[in-house]
């Protein structure tokens, strides 16, 4: 983020007059058009993405209108498509990860900032990093071989003692210690969003004025009061804008969680139970589609996907404008 | 402890530090304890799994020895066809970005819209992909696939190659121009190969990204059990193996899923560790 703050008006002069210079001036033309061209391919590419969407998916729409997004019903055989349980699961496992990517994501940032000495901030923030890179097969597989087993064996026997009793949240945690289902998709979308959602708060972090710090500092204040009530009131809308990307990033992820979710297609409030994602139920079911309206129903699903990643994403970039235009 | 009386309020707001800090090592232990366990399970489970024959044979039916040569072929032409696709237009639109468009509306506009598509679930490209591609030309290809990866590949260079041509200082442009280049030139001969280095990051790290990507190769390029060269049919690919061979009940198929994972995993850690430690591009700043 920082690097992309150099001002506009260092970039390149623009194109001078060119008088009696037809080749050139050609050229010049030519390489505009060229670049220009390609630049407008990426917008038609959203574009195109966003209409094949709509169109592929418009039967399933207008056969079953809200009821595609309020029924429950998802009948390959009957071709009924109600899409309520993939996309309650979207959402629940979502809500899960940011729980528990949000506060390990701010402590990251804040021992990067405040706690590690400098020639440390390097190697952390790079290994922080390095769990972007592990490619999202790689989560999956390790969630179904590793984190689920390790769930239903230590984790998920305690939460149903001790949790399910409570009142009104209590259903949440009533269900079957099979290690497979909502609770450890959400959990293991959470471990994979920390690195987008920290290294965005770290470089936020890092470019708050110095003098601004140091004041505080030298008024007596201590490292986590620097950080409470100078740094994070100064970068709260560049905050929520890395929140916002990062759950932009937990609703579209379809690998990690496809592994542990389970396909079941029956809702239930439990998130010990196995549930469903929208991205899970294109992934497992779309080569399996049989008939017209069923894959239209999907490709429906991803235009769904599409519309709210695409809005969480855009209240991401403007929140992370307004802190660069700050900074200008 | 402490020599004089110490003030109750400075005592509080210092303990208060104190568990905040402790809590953010914690925090930030947490986060590089998932990284060195998922890397643990990976080099255990994949180097038991590594055998000269997973170069060397293709992937085998149910039960039977094999390896995974047809996916690491097919896996590495769609990467090559994606950076073959995706590069000269990225780094293209990238040049109109930082050298024409520069802060003007559409320009803005654009780098809005690129920042959304690199973020933009890959699932969502693999559908984008298949109603283009494979329901017009009627299979799924390898070409397909290809294009899915590519696409996923554009707005990482686009938006790296923006930002390392805005990197160049001014004088570089104005010193090509005082010469009576034409501006094409001027890019094409002095700011690329200045920003040789951020342009070449941004397709590495891309490169890392897409060789992962399952999702949009799951309709696309689908999977082939044997030997394919042929680009028009479907093509067997690393993630996709994997996937259904992790997915599968056969304990021999998961070996190899893990094999393919650890190859995988390794290469594109490589390659992210590489490009950050050898090519950050941190002249000019």
């Amino acid at each position: 983020m920082s690097s992309a703050t150099i001002t506009s008006e260092q970039g390149a002069p623009a194109t001078p007059e060119r008088t009696g210079q037809p080749a050139a001036a050609t050229g010049d033309r030519l390489f505009r058009l060229l670049t220009g061209g390609a630049a407008w391919l990426v917008l038609i590419l959203l574009l195109g993405a966003a209409g094949s969407m709509a169109w592929g998916g418009r039967e399933a729409f207008q056969t079953f209108g809200w009821s595609f997004i309020t029924s429950k019903d998802w009948d390959a055989v009957g071709h009924q498509f109600g899409a309520l349980v993939p996309i309650y699961g979207t959402i629940v496992s979502s809500v899960i990860a940011m729980i528990v990517a949000v506060p390990i994501s701010f402590g990251i940032a804040t021992f990067l900032a405040e706690v590690a000495p400098r020639w440390m901030r390097g190697p952390i923030g790079m290994a922080i990093e390095l769990l972007a890179a592990v490619p999202s097969i790689i989560y999956g597989m390790w969630g179904l071989f590793v984190f689920a087993p390790f769930m239903s064996e230590h984790v998920e026997p305690w939460v149903t003692e001790h949790w399910a009793t409570l009142p009104v949240i209590g259903v949440l945690f009533d269900g079957p210690p099979i290690g497979i289902g909502m609770l450890t998709a959400g959990i293991i979308l959470g471990i994979m969003t920390i690195p987008f959602i920290s290294s965005v708060m770290r470089d936020v972090f890092q470019a708050i004025p110095p003098a601004l710090r140091e004041s505080a500092f030298a008024l007596g204040a201590t490292p986590w009061e620097v950080v409470c009530k100078v740094t994070l009131p100064h970068t709260r809308s560049a905050v929520m804008g890395a929140i916002f990307l990062g759950l932009g990033r937990a609703l579209g992820e379809t690998m990690a969680v496809t592994f542990v979710l389970g396909n079941a297609h029956d809702f239930s409030l439990s998130l010990l139970m196995p549930g469903n994602s929208i991205a899970a139920a294109i992934a497992n079911e779309f080569t399996e589609a049989d008939s017209p309206i069923y894959h239209s129903a999907l490709i429906a699903l991803g235009f769904l996907l599409f519309v709210v990643t695409f809005i969480v994403l855009a209240i991401a970039k403007f929140m992370l404008l307004r802190i660069e235009r700050k900074g200008r | 402890m402490s020599r004089q009386p110490m003030n109750p309020i400075v005592r509080r707001r210092q303990i208060t530090n104190a568990i905040a800090l402790v809590l953010a090592t914690g925090a930030t232990l947490f986060g590089l304890l998932w990284l060195v366990w998922i890397l643990w399970t990976t080099v255990t489970q994949g180097a038991s799994a590594l055998s000269p024959a997973l170069f060397t044979q293709m992937t085998p039916p149910p039960g039977e020895e094999g390896g995974l040569l047809n996916a690491f072929y097919g896996s590495a032409v769609m990467i090559l066809l994606a950076i073959v696709v995706g590069t000269p237009i990225g780094i293209l639109a990238g040049t109109y970005l930082s050298e024409f468009g520069k802060t003007s509306v559409l320009a803005e506009t654009i780098r809005f819209i690129n920042d959304i598509l690199l973020s933009a679930p890959s699932i969502v490209v693999g559908l984008f992909i298949y109603e283009l591609v494979v329901t017009t030309t009627g299979h799924f290809s390898g070409y397909a696939g290809g294009l899915a990866l590519g696409m996923i590949l554009l707005p990482v260079v686009v938006r790296t190659t923006d930002e390392a041509l805005r990197l160049i200082p001014n004088q570089l442009r104005e010193a090509g121009l005082a010469l009576g280049l034409p501006q094409w030139k001027v890019v094409g001969y002095v700011i690329y190969r200045s920003a040789s280095t951020g342009i070449a990051t941004g397709v590495l790290l891309g490169v890392a990204r897409i060789s992962g990507e399952t999702a949009p190769l799951l309709f696309t390029a689908l999977n082939n059990q044997y030997w394919s060269t042929d680009l028009s049919a479907p093509m067997a690919n690393v993630p996709v193996v994997i996937f259904q061979y992790a997915m599968s009940p056969y304990d021999s198929w998961h070996a190899l899923a893990w094999a393919g994972a650890f190859v995988v995993t390794a290469f594109v850690l490589a390659l992210s560790i590489a490009v950050r430690l050898f090519l950050r591009p941190r002249s000019f700043k």
